[in-house]
């Protein structure tokens, strides 16, 4: 049972590096003056009294080491701890804020995997043409630009004219999909773009250099010896090989990125992961950015156990070993 | 005839290279000659010497103007109603931003600061990560164990979030930035060069130069490192764009630079209220920005073709089927590598 030997083994080694994430971000946050803590905590003009009352109750009183025991205790349980403020289990924060941060990855998939990969492959085929280098830089423009300036132009060029002439189907803010399908869509379009402008670029290049790599091999050449059409040899032996990084890179992306959409989600308002991350980074409230950092670092590693796993059935000359 | 035409150039080119072949060339000579006629690459080193020239001269700008950077002029570089002027008003070229400062300027200052720090942590980045990819390549066993899964740890961390918090608890300030910056750099380097020097140490020179007696230090950087510049060098001109998009995310988010000290992050992550009333607080700097990144990006892109010796033969063989669709001798297939680590940086910036 190779499978099952593999599957262990890359699960133990997920599980090792989860530890070090969680240790590392233990270590970063709560080795530090437990003052620091406690009066971002209580206020800035809190008195000694009442610092001392939240380090006793957050038990921020303890040796590091039993704090880092309890810590790890409930983290291997899956209790990724409880917010400083109101004491709501972190647990049902990232029930609340998955859905804002899975749509926009879902929808956000699609478009960037329909752009990138056509672009990427009709770049291929027609390398340092007209065609390639404007794509090129167009696509390349998505990387080359801060995320929330691409967002905040499209809130400014399509969202604003459109509602100013009454046409409100396109908003920002998250509609659920409970609310139907109509304005989940108009609330998610434009970060769906937004994410999309982003990744395809990634996507595009990728595709690209893979393809080309690919349309090099030796079996391309007997394809077209055979007298296989152009298009055939292209898209059945050349694409269907130059997937393989492709479909490594995606499940790392999905993985990263549901953990947490940061800048799209504050620019357009979501309240996703990403954006209450930085909402408690603002409040200084440790346990929450310390469960969605843990949760974040495990959708990686979770993704990245499947894209092994993709990578062994897509292509027989990877052998799991 | 025009057969006649095809062979007369095809001898003389023959000729022309084995007269040239004497000569000798080294890897980065043919590089050089094949970048050179690459136009988009060769345009791109013409503007990032222009922006770094900019950046340098910032002061002599700032002076010629009589608008130091960081100081606001509140009588002529706002309107009645408080909003930055629009460019060319009162001696202002570029506008100004929303307290009343010479937009132009600050963009030049900003050039130094964004250079700046997409410079030193590429460096820094490019460093830590050959070092650890190397070390962790070469002598695999435990030491290959323990850091791969620590670059595999530090690659699972959740970029942005866990940069805020850092940036948050220190402090933010130019150390912190470029110190947070670097730590989410090196880690994709160092995986690049760990799978490159495990190919790498199986060679037979390596073996040879095991057996007069080399030790693993000297295997490693007189041997093995000359051989891995050609890959980092390309990762090192997307990382640098990578690092200024990051700044300017950080500064969104208000964790970057700090003002008064003015970057393209903070510019522009100031002018964002100000999109409907002053749009060139925001085109100006976010044009510098784009030149600037897109001018490293598709550098890094030239540099990884004309570092590829099968650029020419990949695109030969799909010219004759294509029947002539290309158009130069040069072709592009780019390296192998699964994820190019500036876009993967940039990627997780947009997470």
């Amino acid at each position: 049972m190779v499978i099952t030997r593999f599957l262990f083994r890359r699960i133990l080694t997920g599980l090792i590096v989860l530890w070090v994430v969680a240790t590392a971000t233990f270590a970063l946050f709560f080795a530090r003056p437990v003052d620091t803590v406690a009066r971002g905590l209580a206020g800035r003009a809190a008195s000694p009294a009442v610092i001392e009352n939240a380090v006793r109750q957050l038990g921020l009183n303890q040796p590091i080491l039993t704090q880092y025991w309890h810590f790890m205790g409930k983290v291997a349980v899956g209790n990724l701890g409880y917010s400083y403020y109101n004491n709501e289990s972190v647990n049902t924060i990232v029930k609340q804020d998955l859905p804002p941060t899975a749509s926009l990855v879902a929808g956000g998939l699609v478009l960037w995997l329909i752009v990138g990969l056509s672009v990427g492959i009709l770049s291929a085929t027609r390398a340092r043409s007209l065609f390639d280098r404007v794509a090129t830089v167009g696509v390349l423009a998505g990387i080359s630009m801060p995320t929330f300036v691409l967002g905040e132009l499209l809130l400014l060029v399509v969202f604003l004219p459109l509602n100013e002439h009454g046409f409100s189907w396109i908003q920002d803010g998250y509609a659920g999909l409970s609310q139907g399908i109509g304005p989940w869509i108009g609330h998610m379009l434009l970060p769906w773009i937004t994410l999309a402008m982003v990744q395809a670029a990634i996507y595009t290049r990728l595709s690209r250099s893979s393809l080309l790599d690919t349309l090099g091999e030796d079996y391309i050449r007997t394809a077209r010896a055979k007298g296989l059409t152009e298009r055939r040899v292209i898209y059945r032996h050349g694409v269907r090989a130059a997937m393989t990084p492709v479909v490594s890179q995606l499940g790392v992306d999905v993985g990263a990125l549901l953990g947490g959409v940061v800048v799209v989600e504050t620019v357009f308002g979501l309240g996703g992961l990403g954006q209450t991350a930085v909402q408690a980074v603002d409040t200084d409230n440790l346990p929450v950015i310390i469960g969605f950092v843990i949760l974040a670092a495990a959708f990686v590693v979770i993704a990245n156990i499947i894209v092994d796993l993709c990578y062994a059935f897509l292509d027989p000359r990877v052998r799991i070993s | 005839m025009s057969l006649v035409t095809e062979f007369e150039t095809e001898a003389h080119g023959a000729e022309a290279a084995s007269e040239q072949s004497i000569e000798g060339r080294s890897q980065w000579q043919l590089t050089w000659r094949r970048l050179r006629r690459d136009k988009v690459a060769m345009i791109c080193i013409v503007v990032i010497v222009l922006i770094a020239l900019l950046a340098i001269l910032a002061p002599v700008f700032a002076s010629l103007t009589h608008h130091p950077p960081d100081v606001t002029f509140p009588n002529t570089g706002t309107t009645s109603a408080g909003l930055p002027v629009a460019p060319g008003t009162n001696g202002f070229l570029l506008g100004t931003d929303s307290v009343g400062r010479d937009l132009l300027v600050r963009i030049l200052y900003g050039a130094r600061i964004s250079l700046f720090v997409g410079v030193v942590t590429t460096v820094i980045a490019a460093l830590a990560g050959v070092t650890v990819g190397m070390v962790s390549g070469y002598f695999g066993g435990i030491v290959d164990a323990v850091l791969a899964r620590f670059i595999d740890a530090v690659l699972a961390f959740p970029y942005v979030v866990l940069a805020l918090a850092l940036a948050a608890v220190i402090g933010p300030s130019l150390p912190v930035i470029i110190a947070v910056i670097s730590f989410f750099s090196w880690a994709a380097i160092s995986r690049i060069v760990r799978g490159q020097t495990l190919s790498l140490k199986e060679r037979e020179y390596v073996e040879a130069a095991r057996s007069i007696g080399a030790g693993p230090w000297r295997i490693m950087f007189i041997d093995i490192l000359p051989n891995l510049l050609a890959p980092v060098l390309v990762l090192c001109t997307l990382a640098i764009p990578a690092a200024i998009v990051f700044e300017a995310t950080l500064s969104f988010l208000g964790l970057g630079i700090q003002e008064p000290t003015a970057s393209w992050g903070n510019i522009l992550s100031a002018a964002e209220n100000y999109y409907q009333e002053a749009w060139w607080f925001v085109v100006f700097p976010a044009v510098a920005l784009l030149i600037t990144t897109l001018a490293f990006n598709l550098l890094g892109d030239g540099i990884r073709d004309a570092m590829d010796p099968r650029t020419e033969r990949i695109f030969a063989a799909g010219r004759k089927q294509r029947r002539g669709r290309g158009r130069s001798s040069t072709d592009t297939s780019a390296a192998p590598a699964p994820a190019a680590p500036g876009a993967t940086a940039s990627g997780q910036v947009a997470g």
